[in-house]
C-alpha cells in the first residue's frame, strides 16, 4: 500500500477519535466513532489482516455502534449541552495523554525492531507452501494469495478450541445477563 | 516508507485519545465509547507485530486470533454495559457519572 493512504487513514481514525471526545452530542460523538473504526479497519487491511478489517466493520463499525445509537435514541440525553465541563479533570486528561505519547515516541526511536517496513519482511509464499498441511491452503499460497481467513480459521480451531467455547459461554451469560437486567422489577 | 514504528505511534495516539475522553467526558455513554477506541488501539498494536513478525513465511496468526477474542468480548462488554446504562437512567434519570456516587459514602 502506497505511503501516502496511510497517512490518510490514520489522520481519519484519529481526527474522528478526536472529534468522539470533543462533540457534546452523543449522536454526533457516536458516528464520529464510526467513521473512526472505517478508518481503522482500513489500517488493519494495510497490514494484510483482511479478516479481521472485515470483523472491525461489520462488529465494531456495524453492530456495536447501531446498539450505541439506539440506547442514545431511546434514553433522549440532552442533559450535558448547557452543564458546565470539569475544567481540571480536561486538562489532567490531556496532560496525561500527551506524557504517553512522548514517552511511546522515545521508546520506539529508541529501538530497532520498529524501523522496518512490510517490504522489508515480505510473505514468503513458497515457504509457507511447504510447511502447511491443508491442501486448500496450499494451494491459495502456490497462486500467490493470503488464504487469510483459513489461517486464522485454521489457528483459532486448531489451537484455541476450548477458548472458542468459552467466549460461546461468555456471550450466552452476557445475553442471559442483558434480559435479567432490562426486565422491570416485580413488586 | 511506513514502517512498523508508524503503526505503533498512530495507535498510541489513539489509546491517549480515548484515555483523554475516560477522564475528561462525564456522560457516561461518551465514556463506554472512549473505551471502545482505546481497545480496538490495542488491536492495532497487534496486528501491526503479527504483520511484522513472520512464522513459516506468513504473519503471526496468534496475535490476530487474540484480536478476534478482544472484539468478541468488546461486544459482550458493550451489550451488558449499555443494559447497566439503561437501568441507571431509569434509577438516576441521567447519564452523568456524577449522577451515580452513592457508593463514595
Amino acid at each position: 500500500m502506497p505511503a501516502a493512504f496511510f497517512y490518510i487513514f490514520s489522520a481519519i481514525t484519529l481526527l474522528f477519535g478526536v472529534m468522539v471526545v470533543v462533540c457534546r452530542n452523543p449522536v454526533a460523538s457516536a458516528l464520529s466513532l464510526v467513521v473512526s473504526f472505517a478508518g481503522l479497519a482500513a489500517l488493519f487491511v494495510s497490514l494484510d489482516a483482511y479478516f479481521i478489517g472485515t470483523i472491525q466493520i461489520l462488529v465494531y463499525a456495524g453492530a456495536v455502534m447501531v446498539l450505541f445509537l439506539f440506547i442514545i435514541m431511546l434514553l433522549d440525553i440532552k442533559a450535558e449541552e448547557h452543564r458546565q465541563p470539569n475544567a481540571l479533570a480536561i486538562v489532567g486528561g490531556i496532560a496525561l495523554a500527551v506524557i504517553f505519547v512522548g514517552q511511546l515516541g522515545y521508546i520506539v526511536s529508541q529501538h530497532e525492531f520498529g524501523n522496518r517496513t512490510t517490504a522489508d519482511v515480505p510473505i514468503l509464499f513458497d515457504k509457507a507452501a511447504q510447511v502447511q498441511k491443508l491442501e486448500t491452503i496450499k494451494s491459495d499460497l502456490r497462486a500467490g494469495v493470503l488464504p487469510d481467513t483459513k489461517l486464522v480459521g485454521q489457528t483459532l480451531f486448531q489451537r484455541y478450541g476450548f477458548q472458542i467455547q468459552l467466549v460461546g459461554a461468555l456471550l450466552l451469560a452476557g445475553t442471559v445477563g442483558v434480559v435479567i437486567l432490562s426486565k422491570r422489577e416485580v413488586k | 516508507m511506513v514502517t512498523l514504528n508508524h503503526y505503533l505511534i498512530v495507535s498510541g495516539m489513539l489509546f491517549a485519545i480515548g484515555l483523554t475522553g475516560v477522564i475528561a467526558r462525564r456522560s457516561i455513554l461518551v465514556i463506554y465509547m472512549c473505551l471502545e477506541l482505546m481497545l480496538s488501539a490495542a488491536n492495532l498494536t497487534l496486528v501491526a507485530f503479527s504483520r511484522f513478525h513472520l512464522v513459516d513465511g506468513l504473519p503471526d496468526y496468534n496475535a490476530q486470533a487474540l484480536v478476534f477474542f478482544t472484539i468478541t468480548v468488546a461486544a459482550a462488554e458493550v451489550a451488558v454495559g449499555l443494559a447497566i446504562i439503561v437501568a441507571l437512567f431509569r434509577a438516576k434519570h441521567s447519564v452523568d457519572v456524577e449522577a451515580a456516587g452513592k457508593l463514595k459514602g
